[in-house]
């Protein structure tokens, strides 16, 4: 708590942007924008990091950073490996190779829970709430330094009672901004899916992140919240939190990040404003050049499976979380980034 | 037919100390599955360990009963180590056949010919349990209570059984309802999560694993007290299933379920048990003889354990909204 | 949902009806000529033993190394005037049931044993049996010359153990086929897969028992195997697939019905232990190896049928579709292969292949019970983990091996710790390669 990094949220509506001490609109970048560029205050560097699933390269970043203090969008076509380069800079999946830093510390082999306690907390492309706990009871299971989640102090509940109040402010002064006060008491699993990703995001908050990075926050939010969803984004960069996204819809993209990274195939095609990115010829390849699924719904798409399979001597038998490995390593199929094309 | 003499049969199930053994170990199986979400699919073998390390440590090695008992804990903890390192960071299933494997391994040590002089082999260990009987307080006698008799032995340790149940279920009501349960509820659900939200997954898992197989290594010995005996037939992948069913019964997400639902169990068998046997001496069945009798129940057993699983999984005490599994 | 639950509760009703009247039928003539009462009855006694409500009997077996002597008598009595007498049967087996705890002599009378064998000698005979805790003791008569075992060389056990043991591992490689094929295709662990393996034998020995020729049981009953199995899919697996179950609940399910599975068998079958027919077989002589006839002939039938199994998954539009489905089951839905028929066709064929590994078991146990499968399910379960779960090769090779350490572990430890040893080494694989020998990294959870 003494930590002088550590900037409560707070009430941060009503402030006003220009009055920010961390809205620096001096240039992100040092030199030119582009791939692997240097930035002036880097929160992240990642150098070489490697990961291939048998012969997929699924990421293959030479160099990248992440500005501090900054609104960064992760974007690319289905495939492009940005949730997996997510895992691995947190420590959800192990590269082949590299080595990442967050804030100067090196993060290559530390475990998720240990890059969440280092104040890097994400959140998932599949919401993560649990479904059977309350939405306060959620809340309070982000917070951080909470004693009595030892086992031997639990017994006591003198020895967390004071910490579990302060917690319980801290949930609810973010449920209010949130706009889920009102579910306070409900089962997670009774929210919506636009709610149920309100609340990762705030759970999220919970332990005062430095560095919050977001899989897909507008995936499946009701058009009506996404306003509101994108107020909260803002409103962390003035509280001085960074934000790393992984977002599809450009239109979003457009309007809340100060820096956008392209990835395609598992590599960083392209780097800089969101005003100049769109306009980068690597990115319009990027997205036109995807490869094209075989199309199941076709005769020679069945052909073409079973040549497939024929080939893959290893997979006689696959197992139940093969399908898994797809949900949680790679884009599952279900966007089609040509139709969100600006 | 006799039935006085049947419902005071399963009066005596419901208050047995075997009863409250299995209640015991069911908890045990509450806080590992129905808390924490791991299959442990081995309580049979918690409760080996257990009753082996008590009677072990009273017979060869001479030790009074709480150096034995203290024994028979240390000895779950490590079990419970060497199944939870592998285990505990792969997926569910890998973690129920572990321990089903795990529980075997100790059937086939303590029942080998080889370890005859430490074990007993197949005819297990007696007599080891003066040491506990001498702690009790009442004189010999019988000591009716209702239509139940007791004698100074039975009352000692039907108390004593009772008592350690209704601790240790103080203790996980205790701990369900704090920051601690919480995580464990939270790994239930979705582990990632819980990971992303900086708390150190592997670790809770196994101090889940730990409390509950020290739950079942408790319940082990007490299983083997009323006799004085221990058989290692009696620690059978099968005592394991038994337990899982009164679990389920109860509700596995509970702290009162296990011990509701073995109670169930032992009074459903007992009923089934006189019934058909008064039936069958009365000459109204005469398709069964009183083997097959005995047998049915068990298929019965079987058939509600998969009715509970597919209709109420959440069991009698269980809420559907909290229930573990989707 | 109510629907779908009500439609489950009939089928469901359906299949247990049917798997009780499906063992009812096929053994209803069978009963009788299961002798020997009060060893079911000991039996039986043993699985209540949480009940403590035990038969207490006196047993033992009679063998000349392996060969069982039949006919011999022997005679317990008590000094509180008890006596009572048994004649070994066929295998050897001889129970006395006894009224009491209490000690007892036990006396074999010399004169029955035939000539040839004679009684070891420093063997007490009569012998003093006293009750502990336990309700069964055992004695031991040694006949014979036992002193014939020692002097073998050791190449030549451990040839004949590899035999054995690669006749075993290959009996155990069929029954995990259909194992790996339910979970790579539907993720269920499935623990009644053992029943499965125990109906194939009960089944074989309730059609000879009912006068079918030894061949004619044994294609009978894997066709009953199979029908068995897709009965199960129909009205359990389908129906709870179809509900959306999730694998955990479903690995719950299974156990329920391995108990009521097996204890239907021990209702009808009893819990002694019978043999098939020719279950005595003669030993062969082959390239130095001395193995017995039945031991050779599991091992051939196991490796033909396994590789008909490897090229129907390889060569046959059934055999790709399951792959499909295993890889990715909304892929193959989508590529237009029916998921449900490529299961059932599964489940039955599993089934089938564990029907005739539960007939080549009994053979290599020897001997039919009804809880052959449970016996062998954890086999089965070290052996697919071992290859890597849901990976049919792997299985294949795992069971192999699995089969191979019990068999060669016997040279070193005793007989009754040759499982230990393939479990343990379970466990050590998952420590370390928890993918197994086979599996990739990235499918482990």
């Amino acid at each position: 708590m003494s930590d002088p990094q550590r900037i409560p949220p707070g009430p941060a509506t009503g402030q006003d942007p220009d009055t920010s001490p961390f809205n620096d609109t001096g240039p992100i970048a040092v030199g030119p924008a582009a791939p692997g560029c240097k930035k002036r205050d880097p929160i992240i560097i990642a150098d070489g990091v490697r990961r291939s699933f048998g012969a997929l390269k699924a990421v293959d970043v030479d160099h990248v950073e992440i500005p501090r203090h900054k609104i960064t969008a992760l974007i690319g076509p289905n495939g492009a490996g940005k949730t997996t380069f997510f895992n691995l800079l947190t420590g959800f999946d192990t590269p082949d190779s590299g080595s990442w830093t967050f804030d100067g510390k090196n993060l290559a082999g530390i475990r998720p829970h240990r890059v969440a306690r280092l104040g890097m907390v994400r959140t998932f492309q599949l919401t993560k709430v649990m479904g059977k706990l309350t939405v306060i009871e959620n809340m309070r299971l982000g917070g951080a330094d909470q004693p009595g989640e030892a086992l031997w102090r639990a017994m006591f509940p003198w020895l967390w009672r004071e910490r579990e109040a302060e917690l319980t402010r801290t949930a609810d002064s973010l449920l209010a901004m949130f706009k889920l006060a009102e579910k306070r008491e409900d089962y997670a699993a009774s929210l919506s899916g636009g709610q149920r990703k309100l609340l990762e995001m705030a759970r999220a908050l919970m332990a005062e992140p430095r560095l919050v990075m977001l899989d897909e926050p507008m995936a499946g939010v009701n058009p009506a919240l996404t306003q509101s969803l994108l107020d909260h984004i803002k409103n962390l960069k003035a509280t001085g939190t960074t934000v790393l996204f992984v977002e599809h819809d450009m239109h979003v993209v457009r309007h809340i990040a100060d820096w956008v990274i392209v990835m395609a195939e598992g590599r960083v095609v392209a780097e800089g404003p969101p005003k100049e990115v769109m306009q980068d010829q690597a990115v319009i390849d990027a997205y036109l050049g995807a490869h094209h699924d075989v199309d199941l719904g076709a005769p020679e798409g069945v052909a073409r499976l079973e040549d497939v399979l024929s080939e893959d001597a290893e997979s006689v038998v696959g197992t139940e979380d093969a399908g898994e490995l797809l949900a949680v390593h790679d884009e599952p199929d279900t966007q089609d980034p040509h139709g969100r094309q600006p | 037919m006799d039935f006085a003499a049947i419902f005071t049969n399963a009066l005596t199930e419901i208050v047995s100390p075997i009863t409250a053994s299995y209640a015991l170990a069911a908890l045990g199986l509450a806080v590992h599955f129905g808390y924490a979400g791991l299959l442990n699919f081995g309580q049979a073998g918690f409760m080996a360990v257990g009753a082996y390390g008590f009677s072990i440590s009273t017979l060869t090695f001479g030790a009074p009963l709480p150096v034995a008992l203290l024994v028979a804990l240390v000895a779950s903890v490590l079990f419970a180590l060497i199944l939870g390192i592998p285990t505990l960071r792969l997926r569910a299933d890998y973690l129920a056949i572990v321990t089903i494997a795990a529980a075997e391994i100790v059937r086939y040590i303590v029942t080998t010919n080889s370890l005859t002089n430490v074990t007993g082999s197949a005819n297990g260990l007696a007599t080891f349990e003066r040491g506990f009987y001498a702690l009790s307080p009442f004189p010999p006698g019988d000591y009716p209570v209702g239509p139940l008799n007791f004698n100074d032995r039975s009352l000692w340790v039907t108390l004593v059984a009772w008592g350690i149940v209704l601790l240790c279920a103080a203790i996980v009501w205790a701990l369900m309802r704090s920051p601690w349960g919480r995580v464990l509820k939270g790994i239930r659900e979705d582990e990632n999560a819980v990971l992303s939200l900086g708390k150190n997954v592997f670790v809770y898992k196994m101090e889940a694993l730990v409390i509950g197989g020290l739950f079942g290594s408790l319940a082990g010995i007490l299983f083997t007290l009323p006799t004085g005996a221990v058989q290692p037939a009696n620690y059978g992948s099968e005592l394991t299933f038994f337990l899982w069913t009164a679990l389920l019964l109860g509700g596995m997400a509970t702290v009162f379920g296990s011990v509701l639902g073995a109670m169930i169990f032992w009074v459903v068998l007992s009923l089934t048990q006189g019934i058909l046997l008064g039936l069958i001496e009365a000459g109204y069945i005469t398709f069964l003889s009183s083997a097959q009798a005995g047998q049915l129940r068990y298929i019965l057993v079987g058939v509600a354990l998969m009715l509970l699983m597919i209709f109420r999984p959440q069991g009698i005490l269980g809420n559907k909204k909290e229930l573990a599994f989707s | 949902m109510f629907r779908q639950a009500n439609a489950a509760v009939i089928r469901w009703v359906g299949v247990v009806g049917l798997i009780a009247l499906f063992a009812g039928l096929a053994l209803a003539s069978a009963v009788p000529a299961l002798a020997m009462p009060s060893a079911s009855a000991s039996a039986a006694g043993q699985l209540q033993a949480p009940l403590q409500k035990q038969e207490l009997t006196i047993r033992g077996t009679l063998r000349d190394g392996s060969v069982p002597i039949e006919g011999v008598r022997i005679t317990a009595s008590s000094t509180t005037g008890f006596s009572a007498e048994a004649t070994t049967d066929k295998d050897g087996r001889w129970v006395i049931v006894v009224p009491a705890k209490g000690t007892y002599e036990v006396l074999l009378d010399v004169a029955t044993l035939p000539a040839d064998k004679p009684l070891s000698e420093g063997e007490a005979n009569p012998r003093i049996v006293e009750f502990g805790t336990s309700s069964n003791m055992g004695v031991i008569f040694k006949v014979g010359e036992n002193a014939a075992a020692a002097t073998r060389s050791f190449g030549s056990i451990l040839a004949e153990r590899t035999v054995a043991g690669l006749s075993f591992g290959l009996l155990l490689a069929l029954t995990a086929v259909g194992l790996s094929l339910v979970f790579g295709t539907t993720g269920l662990t499935n623990f009644a897969h053992g029943e499965m393996v125990t109906f194939g034998a009960v089944s074989t020995f309730a059609l000879s028992a009912w006068g079918f020729p030894l061949w004619a049981a044994l294609v009978v009953a894997v066709l009953l195997g199979g029908a068995l199995g897709w009965l199960q899919d129909w009205g359990l697996w389908k129906p709870l697939r179809r509900r959306g179950s999730a694998l955990v609940p479903m690995m719950i399910v299974s156990i329920g019905l391995a108990l009521a599975m097996r204890y239907i068998i021990l209702f009808f079958f009893g819990g002694t232990t019978e043999q098939l027919p020719s279950a005595q077989s003669p030993i062969l002589v082959v390239l130095g190896v001395s193995i017995s006839r039945n031991t050779l002939v599991s091992l051939v039938v196991s490796l033909v049928v396994i590789i008909a199994v490897a090229l129907l998954l390889l060569k046959t539009r059934f055999g790709k579709a399951t792959r499909a489905v295993a890889d990715n089951p909304a892929l193959a839905a989508a590529s237009g292969i029916d998921v449900d028929r490529v299961i059932r066709m599964v489940w039955v064929v599993g089934s089938m292949l564990a029907a005739l590994g539960g007939i080549l078991w009994a053979y290599y146990r020897p001997g039919v019970a009804f809880n052959m499968g449970q016996q062998i399910l954890l086999m089965i379960f070290a052996g697919v983990t071992l290859g890597g779960l849901g990976t049919v090769f792997g299985a294949l090779i795992g069971s192999v091996l699995v089969g191979l350490m019990v068999e060669i572990s016997t040279i070193w430890l005793e007989a009754d710790l040759k499982y230990v040893g393939a479990l343990a080494v379970m466990i050590l694989v998952l420590l370390f390669k928890p993918q197994g020998l086979l599996g990739r990294r990235e499918r482990v959870g």
